[in-house]
């Protein structure tokens, strides 16, 4: 009677919106004939698949994950099948870790897979909880000469084939440039520490007072001087990052970078650096080449085409700032006399930069989740 | 507070580039960034805990719980005979119900799993088929749920659990008359308040609010001794009702009575937070959900309270719900669209919001379904989006004032 009282109750609508269902993600970065992968697995399934709470209190503790890694890699490996060009590929366990999607902790299980020579085309075989969850997702994210792809494998769809073939070099070249563009442009800590360091542009610092340049060319040629300088200087930690001459620790450069924001748009409410925020934008441009070098890094440079990648990155990301300089420096100019620019733009602006970076600059370097989401 | 990182959507960057990618923060919107949003800051990569200590997930239920040991006792009697479609179904229906009570889908795709070697056979028997009609109207695939109760229905037409779910679909694609057919067929195979229920939420929604409201209530008095989740449920429809009847107070009284039988019901707390909202008592409503942030629906509701009520909470609710929405169109789900219409629409963006609505409206034609495809369509100015929802509000005779209002500002819209 009770199962039949519920019927009518209509949860449906509600109960399907309340949580998600389950997915793994499946990262696959090919290069040649290797193959890196990272699987996140969520630790609710591999609760119910293998069991991780061990002393059953519905805690799942990073110690009784750690205990059952050997379990979780095997478990998870055998049901993924790599095959270039009809051979199987070998896996092997490089790591584990652990990390928070938007529906709980997921194991993070990093492994390698040996193919016999770089394929031509590449065949994956997902099983992973489809046995016992009609509903899993496996979400692939594939990684080939800097392009991207996106998968779905599903009890019905357990199998995908991609055909890799050769990207020529101009396609290779301007999918890096691409991803220069596109980083810049989201990249709001360098948007803003190049930003603060032109605001002041199109004015003079004279007497304390600030005002407005009488001719585009010193602007001009202020904001020139203060682009090239941070290009050049991000430019080279760029290339030497990228090439593995020298590593810097994310969180350090990440850090370092928040700080650069803040000093820089400080040094518009109280003015130290005067005419020559050009040296400012080169000391400080080597620091934010680490951080582009980090999302290069991401991005995997094919060993076959490394400068060709790394200077069409490095292009993208010069055409992107100069999208951004361009669009600036005319209307910074146009609205230079007024008090909205010097009081609202150049002092607010400034102001809400500081503190926008001050925030970065705490949570990079403790580790803190503040105010932001 | 719990903070989550959005699932990788193009590439694995970098902590800090990760968030950012999100396409909600474009350049265009640096300004309100800066003032409004502190967004974009870097999010937790992975990571190896310091501690064995360190507690990464919380399980629903202890394995000790009477949960645990019953799945365990029917996951070992399956496995014992996994031929056993009574077992199986047992199993299915454990965790079929389970999905309704903690709100978690991956029980639903436990129970489909657990029917899976009958429902892949050419003809499957009655029992999976009603249970694959669970499974599918829970996705939102209603068309082919109806017809696996149909092919049930063929062999086993006195089945009460075919019909009662037959008309509960109907009612969600607005098919009032076949719903009716169906409580026809539940009638004879069930109780009087059972089946006075099913046509008084009929009723409701037909222009006869006034009538359902006391069948509903004549036949609760007649059964104190009803089970609580049916009176809960019972006391949640009598409160709709009286909203359509512009009876607050009387609202207010039902949906009070309805949460004291304390049973955990997120429909309930939902009816009664969106009354709360329209009511402009956002206070309560956020004390109401506070607890409530891990269901998607109640998440949404309980960020426009605190939206409402101006509390410092409510743009990290606000991104926490967008992460679970880009992680269900990761997936290819389609299960939030009301939610997200209405998301778009408090966050400005009516355009968005009619687009899903609409799509939404498509698959689901609740009342709330038609309520968010009225309102984004008024705030877009878009009467012909609108027109699918009016012709609702019209043939059904729905009563509601609040409904009639913006069919009515629509209306002038057009003039």
């Amino acid at each position: 009677m009770i199962r039949v009282l519920a019927l009518l109750m209509l949860l449906a609508s509600f109960a399907a919106e309340a949580h998600k269902p389950s997915d793994s993600y499946l990262r696959l970065r090919i290069d040649g004939a290797e193959v890196a992968g990272q699987w996140d697995i969520a630790l609710r399934d591999l609760e119910q698949a293998i069991g991780l709470d061990a002393n059953g209190d519905g805690d799942i503790t990073w110690g009784e994950v750690r205990a059952r890694q050997a379990d979780i890699a095997a478990y998870a490996l055998a049901r993924l099948k790599i095959e270039g060009d009809g051979k199987s590929c070998a896996l092997r366990v490089t790591g584990h870790q652990v990390d928070h999607h938007s529906d709980g902790a997921y194991e993070v299980l990093g492994f390698a897979a040996d193919c016999a020579a770089a394929p031509a085309a590449i065949e994956i075989g997902y099983s992973l909880f489809f046995d016992f969850d009609a509903q899993h997702k496996g979400l692939l994210n594939l990684q080939y000469q800097g392009r991207i792809q996106s998968l779905v494998f599903t009890p019905e769809q357990p199998k995908q084939r991609f055909v890799l073939g050769e990207m020529s070099a101009l396609r290779q070249f301007v999918s890096y440039a691409r991803e220069g563009v596109w980083h810049i442009w989201i990249g709001y800590d360098h948007i803003l520490f190049l930003l603060s360091l032109l605001l002041p542009a199109v004015l003079l610092r004279e007497h304390r007072h600030w005002l407005p340049v009488t001719r585009f060319g010193d602007a001009f040629w202020d904001v020139f001087k203060i682009v090239t300088s941070f290009t050049v200087a991000h430019s080279i930690t760029l290339s030497l990052a990228a090439l593995g001459v020298i590593t810097l620790p994310t969180r350090l450069v990440e850090s370092a970078i928040a700080a650069s924001v803040v000093l820089a748009a400080l040094n518009n409410l109280i003015p130290v650096v005067g005419g020559r925020r050009w040296v400012v934008a080169f000391a400080f441009g080597l620091i934010h080449g680490f951080g582009f070098a980090g999302v290069l890094a991401e991005l995997g440079l094919p060993r076959n085409a490394l400068v060709l990648a790394l200077v069409g990155f490095n292009v993208g990301v010069e055409a992107g700032q100069l999208a951004i300089v361009s669009a600036f420096l005319p209307l910074a100019y146009f609205l230079r006399r007024s008090w909205f620019y010097r009081r609202v733009v150049l002092l607010g602006g400034s102001t809400a930069i500081v503190l926008v970076a001050m925030v970065w600059l705490l949570e990079r370097a403790f580790n803190l989740k503040l105010i932001s989401a | 507070m719990l903070y989550f990182e959005p699932p990788p959507q193009s590439l694995p960057g970098p902590a800090t580039y990760t968030s950012i990618r999100s396409a909600m923060y474009r350049l265009p919107t640096l300004i309100f960034l800066i003032f409004f949003g502190l967004n974009g800051t870097a999010w937790p990569a992975p990571f190896t805990p310091a501690s064995d200590d360190e507690v990464l997930e919380r399980l629903p239920f202890k394995a000790s719980a009477t949960e645990g040991q019953e799945l365990r006792q029917l996951r070992r009697a399956l496995t014992e005979q996994p031929q056993n479609l009574e077992r199986a179904l047992a199993l299915a229906r454990r965790y079929f119900d389970l999905a309704g009570a903690e709100g978690d889908p991956r029980y639903v795709g436990y129970a489909e799993a657990a029917i899976r070697p009958w429902t892949s056979a050419a003809d499957p028997p009655v029992g999976a088929l009603v249970m694959h009609a669970l499974v599918r109207q829970y996705r939102h695939e209603f068309d082919a749920a109806l017809a696996d109760l149909a092919r049930a229905a063929e062999r086993d037409p006195g089945n009460v659990e075919i019909w009662s779910w037959r008309s509960a679909i109907l009612m969600v694609q607005a098919d009032y008359t076949g719903a009716r057919a169906a409580c026809a067929r539940v009638a004879p195979l069930a109780s009087a308040l059972l089946t006075a229920a099913c046509t008084a939420i009929i009723d409701a929604r037909t222009g006869k609010a006034a009538n359902a409201y006391a069948d509903l209530s004549a036949a609760l008095t007649r059964r104190p001794d009803a089970d609580a989740a049916l009176k809960l449920w019972i006391q949640t429809r009598l409160a709709e009702a009286a909203v359509q009847l512009g009876r607050d107070q009387i609202a207010e009284r039902h949906f009070k009575a309805g949460l004291a039988l304390g049973v955990t019901d997120g429909y309930i707390l939902a009816a009664y937070a969106d009354f709360l909202l329209d009511q402009g008592r956002p206070l309560e409503a956020v004390s109401l959900l506070k607890n409530w942030e891990r269901s998607d629906v109640l998440l949404l509701r309980l960020a426009l309270a605190e939206d409402a009520a101006k509390l410092a909470s409510a743009p990290a609710h606000f991104a926490m719900l967008k992460d679970r929405f880009e992680a269900s169109a990761l997936r290819g789900d389609k299960l939030h669209q009301q939610d997200e219409a209405r998301l778009h629409l408090h966050q400005g963006d009516a355009r968005g919001a009619v687009r899903l609505a609409a799509e939404n409206y498509h698959l689901q034609r609740e009342p709330s379904d038609a309520l968010i495809l009225l309102e984004a369509a008024l705030a877009a100015k878009d009467v012909a989006a609108a027109q699918p929802a009016l012709d609702w509000l019209r043939s059904s005779g729905y009563e509601d004032p609040a409904y009639a209002k913006l069919a009515q500002r629509l209306q002038e819209l057009r003039k």
